[in-house]
């Protein structure tokens, strides 16, 4: 490993009885980067930080984490990680103050010790520092749980599923909290079933069935997109989408919001395609050539 | 296809001080896909649970399928579907079974429930699942049982609690068809979800935010009253906006 690697993951395999849950994952990432796993429930990712976090452990492979092995090296490096799992883990009975108080306390050190830190984040909760955190709404205990996470200064961020069943204004506004954090070099590594939200990380890793499908940053995923891809408008969408799969020139056809997205065999379709959807009854159509987006990306990987 | 299944004039519901439902008034159609958004907090939830007769209104008139919500909740509670994230299907029992305890307490008869079982199971190309526990089964391939569940009684109108949540593309894709087709049987699809792109196979949408809905219409007419390049960029003005 290079010296500037926080994460090294090297040929990584974890099985849960038949269930293999990660197999042969290599990845790396270097200091103060945003790195995205993205990928749908149980393709992963929650086991794959639970190892890097020394909370499991591999069955085969090597984790490197800040230059420790995260088997042998685990009493060190819990010191060094922040840690927001999944599941809202904070103690519901106690106060907002109170669980940064317990957090920063576990880990040696004090609020005020790094309030800077947190200062961006927790100013959102602290008119309600009273408040037991069971009682605050979604977006407040995410930005708690964010505040305790990050209250000893970790130089790793490991969130797992931080935005997920969390509306669009809260997501954008909780990744606009990510990017402050670059200036004091953590590097984050964030899960997320959101495909949009790949665009927000400097590096991103697509995971399904235990497997890295792709890792690199996340232009240069869309880039890998092999084929032409157009998008196709109709009033009736339903109708095109039946309809363009029996049309014999057709590769792939997806819904993707207003329109529908279309690789061809050749990557070419001729006037032949207007006279099929014609005879289908189906009108308004337009055509035109897209750009593909990560999730485009994901379904070519996902069918070889 | 102008029939109404939900008509909506000046719901309000209250919880003490708190109004979450703040004069709502809106209408949905026969075989309509509607998008029913909202920032979490919004009166979302509460305004689900009016609508399929779990809550009844403070005041304002609610009729769904025919019913009035405040007067005949346990009509309602007969004549739709129901399909949320977090609940669908028994765990512990097998596909069939399943299909056969929701087909009981909806009131089907013994001979219905086998003819829609078999025919619910070649459309889903899940024959050889029939036998196997609910728990066994992929995660995409339980919201699509669990879908198909919720309108094993042809219900006028089913309820999509976020569907989609946590499956991959594809299953979401596959899911995304099994709606459009649904409401193309004449059945509405009355759906919530924070995949803000999915609105945009929505027929038409509508965006609350503490308690009123601010914007109700097709998402491309929103996308041009918005000067917005997506619904998001719609939801997020919107939602935004109410904050401040």
């Amino acid at each position: 490993m290079t010296a500037s690697n926080i994460v090294t993951v090297d040929h990584l395999t974890k099985s849960f009885g038949k269930v293999k849950a990660l197999q042969d994952i290599s990845f790396a990432t270097t200091k103060g980067e945003i790195f995205g796993f993205i990928g749908p429930d149980g393709s992963g990712k929650t086991t794959l930080f639970r190892i890097i976090t020394t909370l499991l452990l591999p069955d085969q492979g090597q984790v490197t984490v800040l230059g420790l092995d995260c088997v042998k090296g685990f009493r060190e490096l819990r010191r060094h990680i922040g840690y927001m799992p999944g599941r809202f883990s904070l103690y519901m009975d106690l106060t907002v103050e109170e669980n940064l108080n317990f957090y920063a306390t576990v880990f040696g050190t004090t609020i005020n010790d790094n309030y800077e830190l947190i200062a961006d984040i927790y100013s959102h909760i602290e008119p309600f520092k009273n408040r037991p955190a069971g009682k605050l709404s979604g977006g407040m205990k995410q930005k708690l749980a964010l505040s305790c996470a990050l209250i000893h200064k970790p130089e790793l961020l490991v969130l797992d599923e931080p935005t997920t069943g969390v509306d669009a204004v809260s997501r954008a506004e909780f990744w606009e909290m990510l990017k402050k954090l670059r200036k004091y070099n953590i590097t984050i590594l964030v899960s997320t079933p959101y495909m949009d939200e790949a665009m927000q990380c400097d590096k991103v890793a697509l995971i399904q069935e235990g497997k890295l499908l792709s890792v690199d940053q996340p232009e240069k995923i869309t880039d890998g997109f092999s084929r032409k891809l157009f998008s196709i408008k109709a009033s009736e969408k339903y109708h095109l989408i039946m309809a363009l799969r029996e049309f014999p020139l057709i590769n792939t056809a997806y819904p993707f919001g207003d329109s529908v997205h279309v690789t061809f065999r050749d990557d070419r379709y001729d006037d032949s395609l207007l006279t099929f959807l014609q005879t289908k009854g189906i009108t308004g159509v337009t055509i035109d050539q897209t750009r593909a987006g990560i999730e485009d990306r994901f379904l070519e990987l996902m069918t070889p | 296809m102008n029939e109404k299944v939900i008509s909506v004039h000046n719901l309000v519901k209250k919880f003490g001080n708190f109004i979450a439902n703040d004069h709502l008034s809106f209408e949905v159609y026969q075989g309509e896909i509607f998008g029913f958004l909202g920032a979490n907090g919004a009166g979302k939830t509460t305004a689900i649970r009016i609508l399929s007769g779990l809550s009844r209104p403070t005041s304002g008139k609610v009729m769904v399928a025919g019913f009035d919500a405040l007067k005949q909740p346990e009509q309602i509670k007969k004549n739709i579907g129901y399909m949320c994230q977090r609940f669908s299907l028994y765990e512990d029992l097998t596909v069939k079974e399943n299909i056969m305890l929701y087909g009981g307490i909806y009131g089907m008869k013994k001979q219905l429930i086998r003819e829609r079982t078999k025919s619910l199971l070649v459309r889903l190309r899940f024959e050889e699942f029939g036998d196997r526990l609910i728990a066994s089964l992929p995660l995409g391939l339980k919201q699509k049982l669990a879908f198909s569940v919720a309108v094993l009684h042809e219900p006028k109108i089913v309820f999509l609690d976020e569907p989609t949540g946590g499956v991959d593309p594809i299953t979401r894709r596959q899911f995304w068809e099994m709606i459009y087709e649904t409401a193309a049987r004449g059945i509405t699809v009355f759906v919530t979800t924070h995949y803000m792109d999915e609105a945009e196979y929505c027929d038409r949408v509508s965006i609350m935010d503490e308690g009123k809905i601010e914007a109700l219409d097709t998402p491309a007419e929103l996308k041009k009253k918005y000067q917005a390049g997506s619904i998001e960029e719609v939801f997020i003005r919107i939602a935004r906006h109410g904050k401040k």
